[in-house]
């Protein structure tokens, strides 16, 4: 027994010495786990999309039809309905990335900078606090709110402005999203702004810059990383998204999402569905090679 | 901060490798089969013992409590049901085969395409006694029975009506040209599904007779791209789309939409909130539908399914619905408990008079390539599926 607990540990030495040896297998072995989960889990439904995009479904019985074809991809770029779609929701993307970017910029500044400490944790927390609660009901809200008879209107006509018609509608969607995912944009920038050194403004300062100035040639280039982070999360939560468009949006408010959501859960052609879902996979990537430019990864 | 300065220098990498596995994805999948479910089982002779419940895919405001809990009560079987806002989520539903659901509600523009698609197997009417007291039409009508056999039995049938704020809308409307001349405009809502095509087909047939539409399930190409025109120029006027009752009833509450499109359930749903609407069917008629509850060719659960089909084709149960959804049931002896529910409401419901009624409504049916008068010129759903995808979007 001895003998064997002898040979057992010599066992061990020897292989702990191995890997000791060659740190390369140590690395390899350490990471096979959590690499063959990427690979097999995480890039493998990717693969499918694209697999399953090159398919196609018979019309009448709905069945799965194994064939290769580029059919759908045809009909994509051939339906003019479906390029609105698509060039509509790349438009509200980036129309609710520059609106929370214009919202959030002013806004962490004054948070990370002039506010007092206790007033700025109370911030902090105000800006967390939405993403406590669950997304559907915070559009349901926004709902309520726009509606013909909502809170928005009857507040206008109370001041005498006359009521407003902006509820589902295109509108009733660009403020939505922009309230939906502005605490995305919020924080990156914040954390951009903090990182900027005290030194860097008041040297600016002291060459005699106005605030306008070092905001323009000092702060601005410093925090672009960090808009860039924030528009990355804003863009991609935007172009995926379907719940919203549904809730609030009006008649012609359907972005890719939605068309994909029909397809899959109405008319049952995951081929095509499939097919349109790997337009923002390339919209994104474009979108994160711009972004890369711009030295958003540095600031994640 | 700063956590991932590596995965700049790897992006370029990782889109690579992504590519190649996209590659090698695509090369490995080789084509494979799909196999189909043949329905020559055999028709059950008698029904045995509840297997504790019953999952259904259901119109919404087809499974309410006031028939559902006594059904529970009285056969043990738990009702779980899933509302559907279309038929095409009916039908795409039931064709997630092993979803697990036994019965399907479905109106007669989906049931022909269960049926060919192998969704739904035939049922055994003799296990049903009411059968007999349904209506001539509706015993064995062509969108259930095919080659003799019954894919269901029917449970009742209905206009689409033209729903509307009375205290918005006046005069009283009596023509569907109302939801499509700008009147209304910002108002107006329609359903969002394929089938609306017919809606403005059935009203072209009778305000444009040159375009020579018959029947508006039978369009050919020049008909279809009429009644398409006619809906992209209503689009602008159009608030929403709705997909679930619900979003319909919200919006006319709401003050959203004044006039639209509508079954008689959101009728009743906003009468009983006292919301200021009426319905009418305007001088153009109206298309409707005529249900049928189908048997999955997957049911766990048939012996609750057979005790589901009795239960609602009894007459007390066909009258509670009939006069809580506002349709019209198939069982002719239900006219008397209507009566006791609500007075008048036989009348009003149509349930005595059925026959020439029947006959003026254009029920739902799936377009095809073969219309009536033996030409193959006619638009199949297909088209009408992407002529609505570019109408709406």
């Amino acid at each position: 027994m001895a003998s064997n607990a002898l040979a057992a540990g010599s066992a061990r030495t020897r292989a702990s010495a191995a890997l000791f040896r060659r740190p390369w297998l140590r690395a390899t072995l350490l990471l096979s786990a959590p690499g063959a989960w990427f690979v097999l889990i995480y890039l493998a439904a990717l693969v499918l999309l694209f697999v399953s995009a090159l398919w196609s479904v018979e019309s009448f019985t709905g069945k799965l039809e194994h064939t290769w074809t580029l059919e759908n991809f045809e009909t994509l770029v051939k339906v003019p309905a479906y390029r609105t779609v698509a060039l509509r929701t790349i438009g509200i993307a980036a129309a609710v990335t520059v609106t929370d970017a214009l919202l959030a910029v002013p806004f962490a500044f004054y948070a990370a900078r002039v506010a007092p400490r206790r007033v700025s944790s109370f911030l902090f927390v105000a800006v967390l606090i939405p993403l406590w609660s669950s997304y559907l009901v915070r559009v349901f809200a926004w709902r309520l709110i726009l509606a013909h008879d909502g809170i928005l209107n009857w507040t206008l006509e109370e001041v005498g402005f006359g009521s407003v018609n902006i509820g589902y509608s295109n509108w009733a969607m660009w403020i939505v999203f922009s309230y939906i995912w502005l605490p995305f944009m919020i924080l990156p920038v914040w954390a951009a702004i903090e990182r900027v050194p005290s030194s860097y403004l008041e040297a600016s300062a002291d060459l005699g810059a106005r605030g306008w100035r070092t905001f323009r040639s000092v702060l601005f280039p410093l925090i672009v990383p960090g808009i860039a982070a924030g528009a990355i999360f804003t863009f991609s939560l935007t172009l995926g998204d379907f719940i919203t468009p549904t809730l609030v949006g009006g008649a012609g408010s359907q972005l890719i999402g939605n068309v994909v959501y029909q397809n899959v859960g109405v008319a049952n052609n995951i081929p095509f569905a499939a097919a349109f879902a790997v337009v923002p996979v390339i919209v994104m990537g474009l979108f994160l090679l711009l972004a890369r430019r711009l030295g958003a990864f540095e600031a994640l | 901060m700063g956590v991932l300065p590596m995965v700049r220098n790897k992006i370029d990498w990782a889109l690579g490798a992504v590519l190649a596995l996209m590659v090698l994805g695509a090369s490995a999948c080789g084509s494979s089969s799909s196999s189909s479910s043949s329905s020559g089982a055999k028709l059950p002779t008698s029904v045995g013992a509840g297997e504790g419940q019953l999952n259904l895919v259901a119109w919404e405001g087809y499974a309410q409590p006031e028939w559902v809990k006594p059904y529970e009560a009285a056969t043990g079987c738990k009702v779980h049901a899933k509302y559907a806002g279309s038929s095409d989520e009916m039908v795409a539903l039931m064709r997630q085969g092993g979803s697990g659901y036994d019965m399907v509600s479905a109106s007669g523009d989906a049931s022909l395409r269960l049926i060919r698609g192998g969704e739904v197997t035939p049922m055994n009417v003799e296990l049903v006694p009411e059968w007999k007291n349904f209506i001539p039409q509706l015993q064995s009508p062509p969108h259930n029975t095919v080659e003799g056999k019954h894919y269901g039995i029917s449970l009742q049938w209905g206009p689409n009506t033209l729903l509307y704020n009375t205290q918005s809308v006046k005069p009283a409307p009596t023509s569907w040209a109302e939801i499509y001349n700008g009147k209304y405009k910002g108002r107006v809502t329609v359903p969002d599904n394929p089938i609306q095509i017919a809606d403005a087909a059935l009203y072209l047939s009778k305000t444009q007779p040159s375009l020579g539409i018959t029947d508006p399930y039978e369009l050919d190409e020049s008909q279809l791209n009429a009644a398409v025109a006619l809906l992209k120029q209503q689009r602008p006027q159009i608030k929403k789309y709705w997909s679930l009752a619900s979003d319909e009833i919200e919006l006319f509450k709401n003050g959203d939409a004044v006039i639209g499109a509508a079954w008689p359930y959101q009728y009743s749903t906003l009468i009983a909130d006292h919301a200021p609407v009426q319905q009418t069917i305007p001088s153009q008629g109206a298309t409707g539908w005529a249900d049928t509850w189908m048997l999955s060719s997957h049911a766990q659960h048939p012996n609750c399914a057979y005790k589901w089909v009795n239960w609602v084709s009894s007459p007390k149960v066909q009258a509670e619905q009939a006069i809580s959804y506002g349709e019209t049931p198939v069982n002719t002896k239900a006219c008397s408990y209507m009566e006791k529910i609500q007075k008048g409401s036989c009348e009003v419901y149509h349930a005595n008079a059925p026959a020439a009624y029947f006959d003026s409504i254009k029920f739902w049916k799936t377009p095809v390539k073969e219309c009536g008068n033996g030409k193959n010129d006619c638009m199949d759903y297909s088209a009408w599926q992407q002529k609505w995808t570019e109408i709406t979007s």
